[in-house]
């Protein structure tokens, strides 16, 4: 029998009050591509962290090709073969493509000589790159492929990924699979973290799914479906439909009043010069869910943001109905304030008419109030509401975001990613409460990085690409909107 | 929580002290006595010299965790201090006739729109062009200071035109003072003050948006659709007037005359007091007089035990460094990967 790659015997670890593993076991052979599943707070990110150095662990023990290893670092992790690809983007901005593997690699920085030796790199690993661009002005799939290639400049042989395909293109997703495929059939053995079950179903060889800290199922993939793994992720709490994975479209008539109606809509790209949407026409009545499919960059976000009332456009008629719901992409930094309690995040979104502002004074115990019947009926797990929320999970996060943009019956719901990153259980309740708005008559908005998310949700898609907004016709294929997605339609 | 680590930094800050004392050969144990007389020792110690020095520092610092709380840097109230002082020195001079509420709330009122007026241009800096305000104000400190030379040797200067400072305000602009003290009604001002801005942080809708956009800039943009960047320009602004206001108060209450080295730095000792209270301004009052007993205490220390008054000042730098240590420790977590997102599942 082949000795593994990579093993991790009863790992154990705390943080504070929160077990975060249970004695986990992970077993990663030579050559393979294992799915590492489980829900938001499952521990997936901690074990591999564990392995990379980056937590020591309270208890277990790690081998390595068989050894037992000690990995008090990233550094110490690295030196026995061990690349990582974060969830979050780790390279620095204002260095060069190529400084940035310098970097991360340990290589002497002689411009030139490094230069080739990382388009070399990259060329080699199937990845090209240009060396000199710095990585601030990379495209988040340029970025992306810049987080591999750093993992791979060293003598890698085990190769962590963490969530790297929730950022990218349909095309690109594929792209980077296959160059994780060859980099296992060169002998590596890499570890792919997901919430996307297909994804896990076509390119792994073997999965281990992880549940509140301790594993529930290791073995190989071939057998397996998607809802038997969801079933393993989430457990005897109930068979919650996996919307993700393509819903029943919504029945009901669209034919209300228009709420959102832009015509001619020309918007400056956020911070950065040129336009960002060129000649932008749409209308969305009131009870319909429009899908913005487009790749990273095309002027999504900026349209979105627009029809928010977050960008003012710099041309055209923008008439949309009030109030607007407006799930912002990054609830960390923009939907959220981590170190302000629950209450005071929900009393964030208030526009002055709420009932616990009086004459301009806060009556917070009537926000707490409403704050503890938020938490109650969007089943957000939470200490309560004067608790930081940054001690939330991400799910839980965002769906304190949708409780506080949806509660208040918008007319106008826009959703920028609403679920990037959450597990299927933690999205489809995103969802429910993005379609129950819609029937409730609101007009709403939604794009997702994930095109199989567009489609499962919307009434109706339309495609940005460079900047122009293309309608989808009805009944075109999953293929044919991923090629306007790309091509635009010339 | 917060009032403990504040506790320890200030014990932090003493133990140095006595440390650094014993080792360079002083009685450690008579200097820190002699502060301790010089600041706590009688009730005229406590009121005419601690509370008059805790004053600036408590008015100061309330403008400074205002400043702090809405995302704004204001290193420059030794500045607006100055300014306020020079405008309240000038009003003073020309108000003689005028029942004594009029004249006090004329010269209160000058010195908080001078202080204003000193800090406007930080704001405007920063709305057009982006300067950094941590800069520009600290810049504007020596400006200040240079001001006061040139205005104590010129417009402003004793109608003598001997010594380098004013000559003294009218009676009615000056500030009622407790029978038997030199403490003078800017007491009340000060507590009032923390009051009043206590309930502006914690009950009213325009205080929590501006402590919104010192704690989440973007996500009080995006998601309370609050003008950030005017909201830190009006927290700037505001910080000026007060500080601006102490400065008055000082001229009004204290020296009735404006000469050099008018402050003993209180501009800089009063970030010291917001930072350690935690910006809370129940705790300004608190520090305040704490760092006020410090700078009195200074001075018997140096008279009784032939210690340099300067000495004080490690007790202000270790409890800034302590603090922000804990800050940064509370920030980032015990652990060096530790993510909120993974830490509650």
């Amino acid at each position: 029998m082949t000795t593994p790659a990579l093993e991790l015997r009863g790992i154990q670890k705390r943080f504070g009050p929160v077990h975060a593993l249970r004695g986990a076991d992970f077993t990663l052979m030579p050559g393979e591509l294992h799915a590492l599943l489980g829900e938001n707070g499952a521990g997936k990110t901690t074990l591999m962290h564990v392995a990379y150095g980056l937590t020591r662990p309270d208890g277990g023990e790690i081998r390595v090709g068989g050894a037992h290893v000690a990995l008090p670092s990233p550094r110490a992790a690295r030196r026995v073969g061990i690349g990582m690809v974060h969830q979050h983007f780790t390279s620095v901005s204002a260095l060069s493509v190529a400084e940035n593997v310098a970097l991360a690699a340990g290589w002497p920085v002689d411009p030139k000589a490094l230069r080739e030796r990382v388009r070399a790199l990259s060329e080699r690993i199937g990845l090209p790159l240009d060396p000199g661009a710095s990585a601030g002005s990379l495209t988040v799939g340029l970025k992306q492929r810049l987080e591999i290639v750093k993992a791979l400049a060293t003598e890698t042989r085990i190769l962590l990924l963490d969530e790297p395909t929730a950022v990218l293109a349909p095309g690109e997703t594929d792209d980077l699979l296959r160059v994780v495929r060859s980099f296992t059939a060169r002998g590596g053995a890499a570890v792919l973290i997901t919430h996307k079950l297909d994804e896990a179903l076509a390119a792994a060889d073997r999965v281990t799914v992880l549940r509140r800290g301790e594993v529930v199922f290791a073995g190989a993939i071939a057998g397996q479906t998607a809802a038997s793994l969801s079933a393993a992720m989430i457990g005897d709490a109930g068979a919650v439909t996996p919307t993700v994975l393509g819903a029943a479209p919504r029945a009901g008539p669209h034919d209300g009043p228009v709420l959102v109606h832009l015509s001619g809509i020309d918007i400056l790209r956020e911070g950065g010069a040129g336009l960002a949407v060129r000649q932008a026409s749409l209308a969305v009545p009131a009870g319909e869910i429009v899908g913005v499919a487009a790749v990273e960059g095309n002027g999504q976000r900026e349209l979105l943001r627009a029809v928010a009332g977050r960008l003012q456009p710099l041309a055209g008629r923008l008439e949309v109905a009030g109030p607007v719901g407006f799930i912002a992409e990054d609830r960390t930094t923009e939907g959220l304030i981590p170190d302000f309690s629950l209450t005071e995040n929900i009393v964030l979104g208030a526009t002055g008419q709420d009932p616990w502002i009086r004459r301009r004074r806060i009556d917070w115990r009537a926000a707490r109030d409403y704050t503890s019947h938020l938490l109650t009926e969007f089943g957000i797990v939470s200490p309560g509401p004067d608790a930081p929320a940054a001690a939330l999970s991400g799910g839980n996060q965002q769906k304190l975001v949708a409780a506080r943009e949806l509660a208040r019956s918008p007319r106008v719901v826009v959703a920028e990613d609403p679920t990037r990153g959450l597990d299927i259980r933690a999205a489809g309740e995103i969802h429910q409460r993005l379609r129950a708005a819609a029937t409730g008559g609101a007009a709403v908005l939604v794009h997702s990085s994930d095109l199989d998310e567009v489609l499962a949700l919307a009434d109706r898609v339309v495609v940005m690409s460079r900047g122009v907004l293309i309608e989808v016709p009805p009944g075109a294929t999953r293929g044919a909107i991923g090629e306007l997605m790309v091509t635009g339609g010339r | 929580m917060g009032a403990k680590a504040s506790a320890a930094a200030l014990l932090a800050g003493l133990a140095v002290l006595a440390g650094g004392l014993q080792l360079a050969g002083y009685d450690a144990v008579a200097a820190l006595g002699a502060l301790w007389n010089g600041a706590f020792g009688s009730w005229y110690a406590f009121t005419s010299a601690t509370l008059v020095r805790s004053v600036p520092l408590i008015i100061i610092g309330l403008g400074i965790a205002l400043a702090f709380r809405g995302g704004a840097f204001n290193i420059g109230a030794e500045g607006q201090f100055y300014a306020g002082a020079i405008a309240a020195t000038w009003i003073g001079l020309q108000v003689s006739g005028l029942p004594a509420p009029v004249a006090i709330a004329a010269l209160l009122l000058a010195a908080g729109l001078a202080g204003a007026g000193w800090v406007a241009l930080p704001v405007v800096l920063k709305r057009r062009f982006g300067v950094l305000e941590v800069i520009s104000t600290l810049l504007l400190n020596f400006v200040a200071e240079s001001l006061v030379s040139l205005m104590v040797q010129g417009p402003l200067q004793e109608s003598q035109h001997i010594y380098p400072q004013s000559d003294p305000i009218a009676d009615a602009a000056r500030l009622p003072l407790l029978p038997g003290t030199r403490l003078h009604a800017g007491i009340v001002l000060a507590l009032a003050g923390a009051g009043a801005l206590f309930v502006l942080f914690n009950y009213t809708w325009w205080g929590f948006r501006l402590r919104a956009v010192g704690a989440g800039p973007r996500a009080a943009e995006i998601s309370g659709r609050i003008d950030a960047g005017g909201m830190t320009a009006a927290a700037l602004l505001l910080s000026g007037t007060i500080a601006g206001v102490a400065g008055g108060v000082e001229v009004s209450g204290v020296s009735y005359a404006l000469y050099q080295n008018l402050s003993p730095g209180y501009g800089f000792t009063a970030i010291a007091v917001a930072l350690l209270a935690r910006l809370d301004p129940r705790g300004v009052v608190v520090t305040g007089i704490l760092f006020g007993a410090l700078e009195a205490g200074a001075g018997a220390m140096q008279r009784d035990a032939g210690v340099p008054a300067v000495a004080v000042y490690v007790v202000e730098a270790v409890v800034i460094v302590v603090v922000l240590l804990v800050d940064a420790y509370r920030r980032r977590g015990p652990l060096p990967a530790g993510r909120p997102a993974e830490r509650a599942g």
